[in-house]
């Protein structure tokens, strides 16, 4: 398949999944049993105060023309008001740009930490293998698939923030206020990162074309690095584009561990105020990146192996 | 010969026995009373000590009776979860697979869409439309992207099942699709199904856990998640770090079980993906 076709054909599937995932967020906050305008004005509203958010919601409206105004708000950018003063506050979308730059460096930082860890030690373990450093390294990334992300944040922050001092602590920004919450989001990938560098690599490490590297006489530092890394490379590199999704999951718990701003952050505090636009809003953004970025991955795995482009 | 099961595999087996056991009887073996009733009847905040060996909370409960029941809570939650979302998504993927066609164009779009959204958020967007979610909607919550993978391996299976010679007999002999899926198909796609279910074991207990930390999943009930919430509010406190770290370590448990029994499962039934992650 040509590029430009293979191209066009996951942009159509994402944008397919993209207007599921719009309908689906739609029927959750409408269907579901009771009334946003309840949650919203509180118990001493006035039946007029009621009315008037109603409307502004467009609640009063027909559901099949509030799903098409959900979608006009998407078209033109704004993903809603937040009512019961529109003109007096941002725009949805207006609000989750103001927070999610600190999401995306939360998620790339906690990329950045996987696979900077992830490599050494797969590689590593892959090289000695069955030795006490694969030993290691597998009972390292076990350890890191096990222990749960909300117990992994607060841990951190309990030693090099509160007892040691070393790091700033929740609510801070700034390069060295972004370590703490990287580790906490790319512990998980880096542990599940460094089994498949390790596997992968081990695998290669047994192909006949390594074999014949050696056989040249080449030195082992070159058969290791240039012939059989980039080979092992390749799926771990996409598998970690893949997990960017779960990076944007774990950057709402971990912002919310940290209280860092951020969409999750922005996402938790509009739940609790039933502030529904905004609650939408974050979860399509979420989702439209998740989409986005996995069609990028693909589209490089595509370029960088031309054996997937004709499967 | 079929290799064996693999040491850390046995290791992960034990770890899950012991959590079952302390999920069915944790309960009857708490040193105290929990809930309502139990509520002040020892000072708050106790150190870890012999007849509290984990201290009490703020409200004066004893947090290992507490930790014994979360126990129940985890296994009775991620049971129903595991074994609906299993049930839910290999039927679902049998009939796409089996029918192909339009029933697998649409189901394979809903999959789709429902892999579009990152893990947790779907199960996030469907409790926050509920202000104060009861344990049901968590469990429906958790069900409503859970059977997708099972859904896919099953689906996978049975467009390699459907063509192998043993169908195309039965299909001869005039056998009906419902007895050639429930008895020819569904009975040899389980083992990948049963290695699904073992690592999803461990992810139900801790996506509950994310919610209840999120402070989207009731907090009333004696589960994991609420206790780790409960711990963060108070690990600043010198002193405090162990309300966080036992029920940390008691979710780390379970999923590393599943993890090393899934592992181990998983390479039992299919060499190849031996080590693969």
């Amino acid at each position: 398949m040509p590029i430009g076709a293979f191209l066009l054909r996951r942009l159509g599937l994402g944008l397919v999944s993209i207007l599921g995932v719009s309908v689906l967020v739609f029927l959750f906050l409408h269907l579901i049993p009771g009334d946003p305008v309840d949650h919203l004005a509180g118990g001493e509203a006035t039946a007029e105060q009621r009315t008037k958010l109603a409307e502004c919601m467009a609640l009063d409206r027909p559901m099949p023309e509030q799903f098409v105004r959900f979608l006009g708000s998407i078209v033109d950018g704004t993903l809603g008001h937040q009512c019961p003063d529109p003109r007096g506050k941002p725009t949805v979308m207006a609000r989750i740009a103001e927070v999610y730059p600190h999401t995306v460096y939360l998620a790339l930082s906690g990329m950045a930490v996987a696979v900077v860890l992830a490599l050494p030690l797969g590689i590593l373990a892959a090289i000695r293998r069955g030795t006490w450093v694969d030993a290691l390294a597998s009972v390292t990334s076990l350890s890191g698939i096990a222990i749960p992300m909300m117990l992994l944040g607060p841990l951190l922050l309990l030693w090099f923030f509160v007892e040691l001092g070393w790091l700033p602590g929740p609510t801070e920004l700034g390069p060295s206020a972004m370590i703490l919450p990287a580790i906490a989001v790319g512990t998980h990938l880096m542990a599940m990162l460094a089994r498949m560098t390790r596997s992968s690599m081990v695998e290669v490490l047994g192909e006949d074309f390594l074999r014949t590297a050696r056989a040249k006489g080449l030195p082992e530092g070159t058969v290791i690095f240039k012939h059989a890394l980039r080979n092992a490379l390749l799926p771990v590199i996409t598998i970690a584009g893949l997990q960017f999704g779960s990076m944007l999951s774990g950057a709402i718990i971990t912002e919310k561990a940290f209280a860092r701003p951020g969409i999750g952050l922005l996402l938790l505090d509009s739940i609790a105020e039933r502030n529904y636009p905004v609650v939408q809003g974050c979860v399509l953004v979420i989702a439209v990146s998740y989409v986005l970025v996995n069609i990028l991955v693909d589209l490089a795995y595509g370029l960088a192996d031309p054996r997937i482009r004709r499967a | 010969m079929t290799p064996r099961l693999s040491m850390s595999a046995w290791v992960g087996a034990a770890m899950l026995a012991v959590f079952v056991f302390l999920g069915l009887f944790g309960p009857l073996l708490a040193p105290y009373p929990v809930g309502v009733a139990a509520v002040d009847q020892a000072p708050q905040f106790l150190a870890p000590s012999w007849s509290h060996w984990l201290g009490t909370d703020e409200n004066g409960v004893d947090a290992l009776s507490q930790l014994l029941h979360g126990a129940r809570s985890a296994l009775v939650l991620s049971a129903i979860v595991v074994t609906t979302c299993a049930i839910l998504g290999v039927t679902i993927g049998v009939m796409a697979g089996y029918f192909r066609g339009v029933v697998d164009e649409l189901v394979m779009r809903v999959v789709d869409i429902l892999m579009a959204f990152p893990g947790i958020l779907l199960n996030i967007a469907i409790v926050a439309t509920v202000a104060r979610p009861g344990l049901g909607l968590v469990v429906a919550a958790l069900i409503a992207n859970g059977w997708v993978g099972y859904a896919r391996v099953a689906r996978g299976q049975v467009l390699s099942l459907r063509e192998r010679d043993y169908v195309q007999a039965a299909r001869a002999t005039g056998a009906s699709d419902a007895r050639i899926m429930s008895r020819h198909v569904v009975p040899n796609l389980m083992a990948p199904i049963m290695v699904q279910m073992t690592f999803a074991f461990g992810g139900v207990i801790l996506v509950e856990a994310s919610l209840s930390f999120l402070g989207l999943s009731p907090q009333t009930d004696h589960t994991w998640g609420a206790m780790l919430d409960q711990g963060r509010n108070l690990m600043f406190k010198p002193g405090y770090g162990h309300y966080i770290v036992a029920p940390g370590l008691a979710i780390a448990w379970v999923v590393l079980a599943a993890n090393l029994l899934g592992d181990g499962l998983r390479d039992r039934l299919d060499p190849r993906q031996r080590g693969k992650g």
